[in-house]
């Protein structure tokens, strides 16, 4: 596909995850909109640009992963996972409702497509450095890209993994950063501040880049270009809420749920 | 349900009490100081955060640290007061817990915040129901409130008492017991209801309910001692002596049965006095759906628990 074809469906792409992904959280009065909608675009670009996958085999052994580890935000995973073809659009209501497959948190045994369970924030990491181990160990030819929250980054099981991946050279993983800076309830840099990510995530021995997380095209060629000698780090600095006038940057959205005016709000917005 | 109902009269959050009693304790007492993991609101420590910010150390999303923490705050003569999900406070830093708290015997509170499944369709993750069955074997007392009186009452003890403690709080609204001139002494179970057929003992968010059972069987003409369960470690050895007595025992816990209460009580019964256990609670990892869904569907209500203690009489010799 040409690239600017590419971009064209992504932005699509995004725009009706973005859409669906609120209409879960307003139909459920529960969900993290605030997370899901920072995520939204790096989600699309991997998705409908970067990864090579196929919803009809989701066991399929050269598959490239994808592991979110903020977990929270089931909205836009789900969102993503229905629009690539994983499961059919009239499971997207049963969000959170009794024994539906679509938990508050993503479950493997539950819908295809996700590789491991998260929600404890700081597991999804480790998870994929191990899926990029065993990529190493047998020659296989899969890339793995993980996204981790800014907050999560508090998690030290983030900077073991970094070590080994470090250590090891993974150079066939990628981490993504969805750099809002805003966690549950503050800023992250008012709460355990973390700058300079970029130079703590080069001492670990990862090739750094930053971002504009909602733009599509600079997403694309970063996250599309051939893996290097080392695993490289993406700091996507993002808005948390993007795309909804009224959550963007605002704290209490990370699990605020919209009212019907909202709701009405943000899909006149979300054109 | 009414018994989840935010909005039912007499039905309370005691997230309320507990936070406004640490704030009088606070007042009174400089050493006392809270640690949170990004859990501020969701401790309801917004007002304790406004009053003393210096004493609220929030060291974000890191509980290992969080519970390290703790242990390094007492060591300098604070009493720290550890809050976050009793999902994350208890298992994500659970050998931190084991070791920094129970074994150094730091004089630790760590508050089990929406404990049980209180976070129900964020799934089992987020559910804090097996946090009875990792904690209780530790040098921990262990300590389950069943209403706002009680949590104030148990926050207030915790305080003074010099050793390592678990308070396993909820944000479910339970209405306040009715049980007249009330003491609280940790280690010792509170009688709800009195009678000779059976004993069920409960714990937390379910002792409303097992009264409501017990007052079912009361007009089937079956006299059920009930019991205010609060403290799960150390046992209260002298009250299961005369609940094996009656010779039946129903549990009822807002936790995993294998493990928790019910566990206890069996493993107290083979031990001294076999009699038949009946356990109430939940099996293993649940399926997502809202809390007073969950309680129903795995009969946590005052009939499922009528019914247990049905099964629990059948099998008396
Ligand atoms: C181990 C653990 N501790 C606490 C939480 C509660 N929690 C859920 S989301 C969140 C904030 C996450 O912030 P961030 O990683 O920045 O995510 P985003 O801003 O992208 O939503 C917290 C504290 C959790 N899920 N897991
Ligand atoms: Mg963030």
């Amino acid at each position: 596909m040409l690239t600017n074809d590419k971009l064209s469906l992504i932005r699509d792409k995004a725009l009706w995850m973005r859409r669906t992904a609120f209409t879960m959280v307003h139909r459920a009065q529960l969900g993290h909109p605030g997370g899901d909608f920072s995520a939204m675009d790096i989600l699309a670009t991997l998705y409908f640009g970067v990864l090579n996958y196929d919803p009809k085999r989701p066991d399929w052994a050269d598959r490239d992963r994808f592991v979110m580890s903020k977990g929270h935000a089931t909205g836009a995973l789900y969102a993503t996972l229905c629009a690539a073809g994983y499961f059919p659009e009239d499971w997207l209501p049963t969000y959170m409702q009794p024994k539906s497959l679509l938990n508050g948190h993503p479950n493997r045994n539950y819908l295809p497509g996700i590789e491991t369970n998260t929600g404890p924030l700081g597991h999804g990491f480790p998870v994929a450095t191990g899926i990029a181990i065993a990529g190493q160990l047998t020659g296989a030819s899969y890339r793995t890209f993980v996204l981790t929250g800014d907050g999560e980054q508090q998690e030290g099981s983030n900077w073991e993994a970094a070590m080994v991946c470090g250590h090891r050279k993974l150079a066939n993983l990628t981490l993504i950063i969805d750099r809002n800076r805003l966690q549950q309830g503050a800023g992250t840099e008012e709460t355990s501040g973390l700058d300079p990510l970029d130079d703590k995530y080069r001492a670990f021995g990862f090739d750094v880049h930053e971002v504009d997380g909602h733009d599509h095209a600079a997403l694309l060629s970063l996250l599309s270009a051939a893996p290097g000698d080392r695993p490289r780090c993406v700091i996507a600095n993002t808005t948390k809420g993007k795309g909804v006038s009224f959550m963007e940057n605002v704290a209490s959205w990370h699990h605020g749920v919209p009212n019907d005016a909202q709701y009405a709000q943000a899909m006149k917005e979300l054109v | 349900m009414a018994h989840a109902a935010p909005t039912a009269t007499g039905f309370q959050d005691c997230r309320n009490i507990w936070v406004s009693t640490l704030e009088q304790l606070a007042e009174a007492d400089p050493r006392i100081v809270a640690v949170v993991n990004d859990s501020v609101g969701s401790s309801k420590l917004n007002s304790f955060q406004k009053k003393f910010p210096d004493r609220l150390v929030n060291v974000g999303i890191a509980e290992q640290v969080m519970i390290g923490v703790g242990a390094g705050l007492a060591n300098g003569g604070r009493i720290p007061f550890v809050s976050a999900a009793s999902c994350f406070l208890t298992g994500r830093a659970l050998e931190q817990v084991k070791a920094d708290i129970a074994y150094a015997n730091f004089n630790v509170k760590l508050v089990g915040q929406s404990s049980g499944v209180a976070y129900g369709e964020l799934g089992a993750t987020h559910h804090s129901i097996e946090d009875f069955a990792w904690l209780r074997p530790l040098n921990l007392t262990v300590i389950v409130p069943a209403d706002a009186w009680e949590t104030a009452e148990a926050v207030k003890w915790a305080a003074q008492h010099d050793g390592p403690v678990y308070l396993r709080l909820s944000r479910m609204p339970v209405p306040d017991l009715d049980v007249p001139k009330r003491v609280f002494r940790p280690g010792k179970a509170e009688t709800v209801r009195d009678g000779r057929d059976l004993t069920i003992i409960a714990c937390g968010t379910t002792v409303h309910l097992a009264a409501r059972a017990a007052d079912r069987l009361a007009v089937e003409g079956i006299a059920c001692r009930v019991l205010n369960f609060a403290t799960i470690n150390p046992l209260d050895e002298e009250a299961l002596h005369q609940a094996a007595a009656t010779g039946a025992i129903v549990t009822v816990e807002e936790a995993n049965i294998h493990g928790g209460l019910g566990g206890a009580v069996a493993e107290f019964t083979a031990s001294h006095r076999p009699v038949p256990v009946e356990r109430v609670g939940f099996p293993g990892f649940l399926p997502t759906g809202p809390v007073d869904w969950l309680f129903r569907e795995y009969g946590l209500t005052p009939e499922g628990i009528a019914a247990a203690a049905h099964r629990a009489l059948g099998r008396k010799g």
